[in-house]
């Protein structure tokens, strides 16, 4: 396999120290949001500060590795310079690429600023070859991040159907509705993953400890209970469990990973041009180590494609810091639907 | 204020979803959205079907829209989306940028901009009416402060139609949790949708209704109910309500919302009445910038 053909390595940064880690561990894109709600990772305790974008596109542009700003949540009316002023200072700064979701957003950084190169954020919803087309046909963009809902055949079919590069997510927390067409957040807390950059978020989570057990609730909704010999999860929404006709169980998805390993060639061969690892909110450790798997992967295809296979290696660093300590194919493999 | 009866979301068998239809002919409501928003695998109706009973309702004086679907996964998808921008009879709902792109390109310009496209502030929803939309359902999760504001930055605004009634549609999946529920895979779901006029309902572990499961849709559990809210409904100057069709009495809903815009019942009162009608408690706290499950009462 031609190096042409093994897809970027794209990693997640929510911090600067997150940043360097990724990209001494081999990162080809690192990406970071600001710290407000123009990116869906709006977290206390996160994201960057302009001087600290300076240093790490610096440190990032000195290892070669490019660094792209997701400013993908929606601006609302009243906030809407908040985005165009983050787009403003993206293109002052020397980003290598900016992640959109919101059309209006795009045209304005088409219109002022022709030069920055264009994605469309997963939080775009677009899941089909003439939706991606569309948004290059008016605002130019030049890669679409899945969202992930297609399987393998489709994500193929939509590569062959057009001129932007496409971008799937490899590994991490698995998102299992369709990004920027989900409203749970919003109806359980009032923010929103589209509108607040937050899903589930901490200032409405409550741990207690009762006589049925560890109880977790998302703004009072009892969203899950453990039992003494089960580890208590965060209560993201989809990932509790619930009764539905009598049974109760993970009537959403459990908790669980997102793990393309063994799927690389095959995303490779089909054209994908980047592999995007989930995780802007969790620590500079993690990111190397995931960071360091995934570059090994990426660069065994590279070296040695015929012999490419899953090391045990691999997976044993990357179970220790997957959701559950498990691992799914999502929607790639066709019978998770 | 006009009354539009949204795309009905559930799968109801062929007989029990005509039958529907022909009782909403003789109805107060304007506008009626027909069509599958929600998953390809349903085909009771299929789209010549529909188009059957878009003309029975033109003829009962109704406008009539055709939804298209939600989430496009496969080329069939696209197929039966380009038969939908095609015809040039009824006029379209686009329920993703795909069906934008389809309609823009075919130069139509009455076509409606759905609930899901995500239109947030006025340059986005400028760019929609550049392409050609008239009208703009805002998305359910929206205030009623945001959408004013959004219309009020806008040069000439579309009419505004607001969902008032109705389970919320909060959110779409590449998994069926129907079919998840009965232990069956998507591709081979026996069409399990079809025995439940509302979706499954899901409750958290201490037996509240949270949810409900409808195939690859997940709706609330409570129906939004903006009833009592009309006079600010009103004042937002939202031109249509949207009412979700449901399994419950949604003839006598229609007609308290028409009692009601009419003003020959008060808000509040036509509410009150419609509790009797529902087979869940209300929410409106998205209307009022609040969580969505709320049901929340100015004091």
């Amino acid at each position: 396999m031609s190096s042409a053909n093994v897809p970027e390595l794209v990693c997640p940064a929510g911090s600067l120290p997150a940043l360097k880690k990724a990209v001494d561990a081999g990162a080809d894109c690192v990406y970071v949001g600001l710290r407000n709600a123009t990116n869906a990772r709006n977290f206390t305790g996160l994201n960057f500060s302009d001087a600290q974008l300076r240093e790490g596109i610096a440190h990032a542009h000195r290892a070669g590795s490019k660094v792209l700003l997701a400013l993908n949540t929606y601006p609302q009316t009243h906030n809407a310079a908040e985005w165009t002023a983050a787009v403003d200072a993206a293109a002052e700064l020397g980003m290598d690429a900016l992640i959109l979701a919101d059309p209006g957003l795009m045209q304005y950084a088409r219109d002022t600023h022709p030069q920055l190169r264009l994605h469309l954020s997963v939080q775009g919803s677009a899941t089909s070859y003439e939706a991606i087309n569309f948004y290059h046909r008016h605002f130019g963009i030049q890669r679409a991040v899945l969202p992930r809902v297609l399987s393998l055949p489709q994500v193929e079919h939509v590569i062959a159907h057009t001129p932007v590069e496409i971008e799937v997510f490899g590994f991490g927390g698995l998102c299992v509705m369709v990004e920027g067409r989900c409203a749970l957040s919003a109806y359980a807390t009032g923010e929103s993953p589209n509108c607040n950059g937050a899903c589930s978020p901490g200032s409405h989570v409550r741990w207690e400890q009762t006589e049925r057990g560890m109880e977790t609730r998302l703004n009072g909704i009892l969203i899950d209970r453990f039992g003494d010999d089960e580890r208590a999860g965060y209560p993201t929404l989809c990932k509790g469990r619930f009764e539905v006709q009598d049974e109760t169980y993970y009537a959403i998805e459990e908790p669980t990973s997102l793990n393309t390993l063994e799927l690389l060639p095959t995303l490779a061969a089909a054209g994908v041009r980047a592999i995007k690892i989930e995780g802007r909110q969790r620590s500079p450790a993690y990111v190397e180590q995931v960071t360091r798997v995934w570059r090994a992967a990426l660069d065994r295809l590279r070296t040695d494609p015929e012999h490419y296979a899953v090391q045990p290696g691999w997976m044993a660093t990357l179970n220790k810091v997957s959701e559950g300590q498990s691992h799914t194919l999502g929607a790639y493999y066709r019978p998770w639907k | 204020m006009k009354l539009a009866l949204g795309p009905h979301q559930y799968y109801w068998p062929r007989q029990a979803m005509l039958a529907f239809y022909a009782s909403i002919a003789d109805t107060p409501v304007d506008i009626v959205y027909l069509g599958e928003s929600v998953c390809s695998r349903r085909h009771e109706l299929r789209l010549d079907d529909w188009l059957d009973v878009a003309a029975m309702l033109t003829a009962a004086g109704k406008e009539v829209v055709l939804s298209s679907l939600v989430l496009i996964e496969s080329e069939s998808d696209l197929k039966t989306l380009r038969r939908l921008v095609g015809q040039a009879e009824f006029c379209v709902e686009a329920n993703d940028m795909a069906a934008v792109s389809l309609l823009d390109a075919a130069g139509r310009d009455d076509w409606v901009a759905g609930p899901t496209l995500n239109i947030f502030n006025p340059q986005t929803l400028a760019l929609m009416q550049s392409m050609g939309a008239r009208r703009w359902v805002m998305p359910p999760e929206m205030s009623r402060e945001a959408a004013v504001a959004l219309r009020a930055g806008c040069a000439t605004p579309p009419e505004l139609e607001v969902t008032a009634y109705g389970r919320l549609p909060l959110a779409y999946s590449a998994r069926c949790f129907t079919a998840r529920h009965f232990n069956l895979q998507k591709d081979t779901c026996e069409f399990r949708c079809l025995g439940h006029t509302d979706g499954l309902r899901l409750r958290t572990r201490e037996g509240n209704p949270f949810l409900t499961l409808n195939g690859i849709q997940t709706q609330s559990a409570r129906i939004h109910n903006l009833l009592a809210d009309l006079p600010s409904l009103q004042a937002a100057d939202a031109q249509v309500l949207r009412l979700l069709p449901q399994g419950d009495d949604m003839i006598g809903i229609i007609d308290l919302f028409h009692q009601a815009v009419q003003g020959t019942l008060s808000g509040p009162t036509a509410f009150e009445r419609s509790r009797a009608l529902m087979t869940d408690e209300a929410c409106n706290g998205f209307w009022h910038g609040r969580a969505g499950v709320e049901q929340y009462v100015r004091t």
